[in-house]
């Protein structure tokens, strides 16, 4: 391997000479084509170097992952500093917070999807103004989500409760869901929806019984990545779920989660901490990927 | 929402046609209304130190939670910093990708190398983050940070840019996770845009004898100019509002006293992930709230400049010129 890179480095320069040469004393066209070969060579190369982050990011976290994980990781709870312990209740907390935040989220995004879609057309600039705003809420800051919650639920009932981290992690579902509902229902040709109507059917069972029947899969996938998205989320959970360092079903009270989880323990000197760290964070790019490929192959399915 | 209920189901059709209607209205006027909430609310709970310091919060650099006395100065220069590092390595690298995913990817690798660019956009920041404290910053303190202060120590100028202890965290190891995590984006709307340019135009180019480089800088990126500056936007949007990695990384201290790159500095996010949860009300709360909101402000005009850029170019793409 470094005799490799070695030759490289030995055979660059002559290179780089040899390419400078024939470009100063080569024809106009020997040049253009130099610089067609030099540019679309920095492509390949920009090309290899971002696959070469993923790979050796994904490698990282799969060696020093599976190194941390053990049985007990997923059946103790989160240790003191120095004892041995495992994640069981973050991973009870995260799970029954992106459920919950999914349900109350996912609801809301189709159906404002579903306006979006199929009511928009009387009132333009309602409806465009609500894609724009949603188009800016899909990529904002997700701690200031965070902020925002903290103020409305944290701040008002003085205490971190798992009920505010739901709705900070519904918050963020909801741009995710409008934006594939409505593509997907743009997706289902008038014809279907005419058919429907010529049989009498009323607006809702059109929408309810073909449209969003026809367009499931697409809004399926967007649900799917929506849960992928806010799984791995940490800021907005850091002052409204906070983190909780026992079991807790209590969703008035502060509830442990592996993102906030992994914060803490990978910040912090001990041993024992960053390897369940780098266990949490393998189980939450694995969860967040498999979600990722099954999204993927769900709509190509379809296709 | 809703699957009706069962009286509704039976109720005349107008019933069911207008409850739907009300709840699909409710739902989009709810999106416009989070907006609206989301600024109302920062206003509200800032309104304290904005009281106090006016604009002015802006340029004072201090920060100093136990003499209650906050300055916003660090923590933009941090969240600029590191943004602009991020975006200088990003752009060109996401323009390579794209032009390689558009022009010279033999088909069969096209559909692969593309996912995985996106699945890189997947993957959570926590996990850059402590892959770039953990692993990454080590690498970069030893094989990059050490050589570059032996070698530029003694310069006057440049010795300041690389002077810190070699620990790997700092402005220039969150600007380069940074780098990795808009990369996806950004490339991704370039393949987008670059692939809506129409066939003709390239193959007229190719026609009069252009080489692959011409077709692409001449042709393609001249008709597509406002989306590629569009995804560029989008990437610095998310540049600028992203938190975990940074956090990881930046080594969250509120000073200006160096200007060194691998110096521990704080950007408006990591100060908020770090201390907001303790800050306990008061002054520190509200300088706190009105930082989240100068970040809201920044990524809102950012990300609107992007929207506005690539429908821009849709509209263009629509009229079927």
């Amino acid at each position: 391997m470094s005799a490799i890179i070695y030759a490289l480095a030995v055979l660059m320069p002559f290179l780089l000479i040899g390419l400078g040469w024939a470009y100063l004393r080569g024809s106009r066209f020997t040049r253009r084509r130099i610089i067609n070969y030099v540019s679309l060579g920095c492509s390949v190369l920009a090309m290899i170097f971002g696959v070469f982050w993923l790979v050796w990011i994904l490698w990282e976290t799969l060696r020093l992952g599976l190194g941390g994980l053990a049985l007990s990781t997923l059946t103790q709870m989160t240790p003191p500093p120095n004892e041995t312990g495992g994640l069981a209740n973050a991973i009870f907390g995260s799970f029954v917070m992106v459920v919950l935040a999914t349900f109350v989220g996912t609801p809301i995004g189709v159906m404002a999807g579903v306006y979006l879609a199929e009511y928009s057309s009387k009132s333009w600039f309602v409806a465009s103004t609500t894609r724009f705003v949603n188009d800016i809420l899909l990529s904002a800051p997700s701690i200031v989500i965070g902020l925002f919650v903290y103020a409305l639920a944290v701040k008002k009932f003085h205490t971190f409760s798992a009920i505010a981290g739901v709705l900070a992690l519904a918050l963020l579902v909801i741009p995710v869901v409008i934006r594939t509902t409505e593509d997907m229902l743009r997706l289902v040709p008038a014809a279907q929806r005419e058919a429907a109507y010529a049989l009498g059917a009323p607006k809702w069972k059109v929408i309810l019984q073909v449209t969003l029947r026809a367009a499931r899969a697409g809004v399926i996938t967007g649900i799917l990545l929506a849960v992928a998205r806010i799984t791995g989320e940490t800021a907005p959970l850091l002052f409204t779920a906070l983190n909780n360092q026992f079991w807790s079903t209590d969703l008035g009270a502060p509830m442990a989660n592996l993102p906030v989880t992994i914060f803490k323990f990978a910040m912090s000197p001990y041993e024992n901490w960053q390897q369940l760290a780098w266990a949490g964070v393998f189980l939450i790019t694995l969860a967040v990927l498999f979600l990722n490929i099954v999204a993927r192959w769900i709509a190509r399915e379809r296709q | 929402m809703t699957p009706p209920s069962s009286s509704a189901r039976h109720a005349p059709a107008i019933w069911g046609d207008f409850v739907f209607a009300l709840l699909a209205w409710g739902a989009a006027g709810l999106t416009l209304l989070l907006l609206a909430g989301i600024l109302i609310t920062l206003l509200i709970g800032a309104w304290p130190a904005i009281d106090k310091y006016g604009l002015g919060f802006l340029a004072r650099s201090v920060w100093d939670p136990g003499q209650e006395d906050f300055g916003a100065l660090a923590m933009m220069y941090g969240t600029l910093a590191t943004s602009f590092i991020a975006l200088l390595i990003a752009v060109p690298v996401s323009f390579g990708i794209a032009l390689f995913l558009t022009e010279l990817s033999p088909t069969w690798l096209k559909r692969p190398l593309g996912t995985t660019i996106e699945l890189l956009a997947a993957v959570p920041s926590i996990v850059y983050g402590m892959w770039g404290l953990l692993v990454f910053g080590p690498i970069l303190a030893t094989y990059v940070q050490q050589p570059l202060q032996n070698l530029f120590g003694d310069t006057p100028g440049l010795s300041a840019l690389v002077s810190g202890p070699p620990v790997g965290i700092g402005i220039l190891s969150a600007g380069i996770i940074l780098a990795i995590m808009v990369i996806p984006f950004i490339s991704a709307v370039m393949r987008d845009v670059f692939e809506i340019t129409p066939a003709m135009l390239k193959e007229s180019a190719y026609g009069l004898g252009s080489t692959t480089w011409e077709v692409v800088w001449k042709v393609v990126l001249p008709y597509t100019k406002a989306g590629v500056i569009g995804g560029i936007m989008l990437g610095l949007g998310r540049a600028l509002g992203e938190t975990m990695a940074v956090t990881f990384v930046i080594g969250n201290m509120s000073q200006l006293d160096t200007p060194s790159l691998f110096a521990a500095a704080n950007s408006i996010t990591s100060v908020l992930a770090n201390e907001f949860a303790e800050s306990g009300g008061g002054l520190h709360e509200a300088a706190l709230l009105y930082l989240g909101l100068v970040l809201f402000f920044i990524t809102f005009v950012v990300l609107a400049c992007s929207r506005y850029l690539l429908y821009k170019l849709g509209q263009r793409e629509g009229s079927g010129s």
